[in-house]
């Protein structure tokens, strides 16, 4: 032989025997099995659907942390806004190393806080005087004057009070955002929000960008998630809600983010993407990495799989 | 026609090429090597019958519209099947894929077709997981909300929005079935043209 | 169709319960699924396979 014999990569050719096998038998067979498990736990078990929350079951859940995410939209201090890519430009986003791979692909899907989730669903309501004149006073001052108004608001927003359906807050030189915060909270609590913020597009939609990024800023969202153990630090990426099964599969993926450096870093999605699919990559090259590739040989567990195999050799 | 246009012809080379590459008798098998003989050798049938049950309570879910299975105690029922055969999918194809490796599958030529069936194992955990951001329920709420952070991170969030319920229902009942499928096929395909790897050589022992 | 006739006989809908050890948190029936599939794997290699007799007459 010229080329030296590769345990790991070569083989030689079978000149054992040959058993029957009927491959359409062994094929039904497996598919009834299946069937029937998959039949038997689904009528045992069945499958989780907890309904939808809706920006109108939250507000009224949670009516001040609504309108202090409302006001978080405005003075840009919402996860949202202050994304980066692909939502807007206020960070550079995530780094691999000196990969800025978010920032380099750009704001694609444009959300301005202020108008998406604020402004532009407020003009939508039908005309109440003190609504509009407060939405003409915005639209009217200058951006330096609309920046004083949010923080004015924004340093009085601890002692903001939800009574008789109304948002209040007392301060001064806050412009109209007493008006507008506390008319989108109505408007919210109404439902209409959850409407306004999803036929942006018009009348037919399938996007929910604007309402779920409107939901996950605020805290009542998480804290739902977090009473069923599906927040990332619970190892949630796996998790099912109830006592279902989730993507099991994912145990890796979800494992970086529990130890340092992902948990602590800043960059720590980016990392553990990198990360799992660099191993995806060593995966699929597992035939051609050497001692990766030898671990079989050596575990000699094959001996346990071709153990008749192997007695019949001993024997002969 | 000539005998020689014929034999010259695209369909013609097309068709012998692959006769030989695959002939019947390799593809539909009435015999396997002899030592083909351990329970581990059914977990890639398995895996494709799980993966024929998930594509077909899919297409039960389909008929009557992604809003069926919320409202219909039947719809809730199919979605039930669904679930439960994608978790069948999976335990059967993790087991498939710890058996291959502990057999060094790979030997002899057959480096495509543990390739191609990592390429189905992170293809289907796509699918399934465009699946858990469709279902319109709280689940796909608070995963997409999650998710979306990290695809954003690598800049794939820009094109592939897991916000978007319409583009990843898209996703999750056409264009990642369709790439299970085919690489699912091709998979199977090599396997069949390759046969089952042989076990490794071992010195016999003088002793016995 | 009412909705008993198809209400599943022990839905798994009650709150999850999770296992914790140090930093590692895994729901009760995520753990199963993997010790499951541990199982199933050292079964599969070790069970006798069937049809062992007539695979030694043939040859």
């Amino acid at each position: 032989m010229s080329k030296r014999f590769r345990p790991d990569v070569d083989v030689a050719p079978w000149k054992g025997g040959h058993s029957p096998y009927d491959i359409i038998k062994e094929g039904t067979i497996a598919l009834v099995v299946v069937g029937l498990l998959t039949l038997i736990l689904a009528v045992v078990f069945g499958s989780p659907d907890e309904l939808a929350i809706t920006i109108k079951t939250w507000s009224n859940a949670t009516p001040l942390d609504f309108a202090a995410t409302a006001l978080s939209e405005l003075n840009l201090t919402s996860g949202t806004a202050q994304y980066g890519a692909p939502y807007n430009n206020a960070s550079t986003g995530q780094q691999l190393g000196p990969l800025q791979l978010a920032k380099w692909v750009g704001a694609r899907i444009p959300i301005n806080t202020v108008n998406d989730f604020v402004i532009d669903p407020l003009k939508s309501l039908p005309a109440q005087p003190d609504l509009s004149t407060g939405l003409k006073q915005w639209s009217s001052a200058s951006s330096a004057t609309r920046s004083h108004w949010v923080s004015s608001y924004t340093k009085a927003s601890a002692k903001m009070t939800f009574v008789n359906g109304q948002v209040t807050v007392t301060a001064s030189d806050v412009g109209p955002l007493p008006v507008l915060i506390n008319n989108l909270t109505e408007m919210a609590r109404s439902g209409a929000l959850d409407q306004a913020l999803v036929t942006q597009a018009g009348f037919y939609t399938t996007d929910f960008t604007l309402p779920l990024l409107f939901l996950a800023d605020g805290s009542y969202l998480a804290s739902l998630a977090d009473h069923q153990h599906l927040t990332g630090d619970q190892w949630g990426m796996m998790n099912e809600t109830g006592n279902y099964p989730g993507q099991a599969w994912l145990w890796l993926y979800t494992f970086w983010y529990q130890i340092p450096p992902f948990n602590a870093s800043g960059n720590g999605d980016v990392l553990v993407w990198g990360l799992m699919m660099a191993l995806s990559v060593v995966l699929l090259l597992v035939p051609f990495i050497p001692g990766l590739r030898s671990i079989p040989r050596k575990t000699r567990i094959y001996r346990v799989i071709w153990r008749e195999h192997y007695q019949s050799v001993a024997k002969e | 026609m000539t005998y020689t246009e014929i034999e010259r012809q695209w369909t013609t080379r097309l068709r012998r090429r692959f006769v030989r590459l695959l002939p019947p008798e390799k593809l539909l098998p009435d015999t396997q090597p002899t030592y083909v003989s351990s329970w581990i050798y059914v977990f890639g049938v398995t895996t494709l019958a799980a993966l024929a049950v998930v594509i077909a309570s899919g297409c039960l879910l389909a008929l009557r519209g992604p809003q069926w299975w919320h409202t219909s105690s039947v719809g809730h029922f199919v979605n039930s099947l669904h679930l439960w055969s994608v978790e069948i999918f999976f335990f059967a194809m993790v087991v498939h894929l710890w058996g291959k490796y502990f057999m060094a599958a790979w030997r002899g030529g057959r480096a495509l077709t543990w390739m191609t069936g990592v390429v189905t194992f992170l293809t289907s955990i796509a699918a399934a997981f465009t699946g858990y951001v469709s279902q319109s329920n709280f689940d796909s709420q608070w995963i997409s909300t999650q998710a979306k952070d990290g695809i954003n991170a690598t800049g794939a969030g820009a094109y592939f929005n897991v916000l978007n319920l319409g583009q990843m229902l898209m996703w999750h009942i056409v264009l990642l079935p369709l790439a299970a499928i085919v690489l699912t096929g091709l998979h199977v395909i090599l396997v069949r043209v390759k046969g089952v790897v042989p076990p490794f050589e071992e010195p016999v022992k003088v002793s016995q | 169709m009412s909705l008993t006739h198809f209400a599943a006989l022990l839905p798994l809908d009650t709150l999850g319960h999770y296992l914790h050890w140090h930093f590692i948190q895994i729901s009760v029936a995520n753990f199963v699924v993997i010790v499951l599939m541990v199982f199933t794997f050292i079964a599969a290699i070790f069970a006798p396979f069937p049809g062992r007799r007539r695979r030694k007459e043939n040859q």
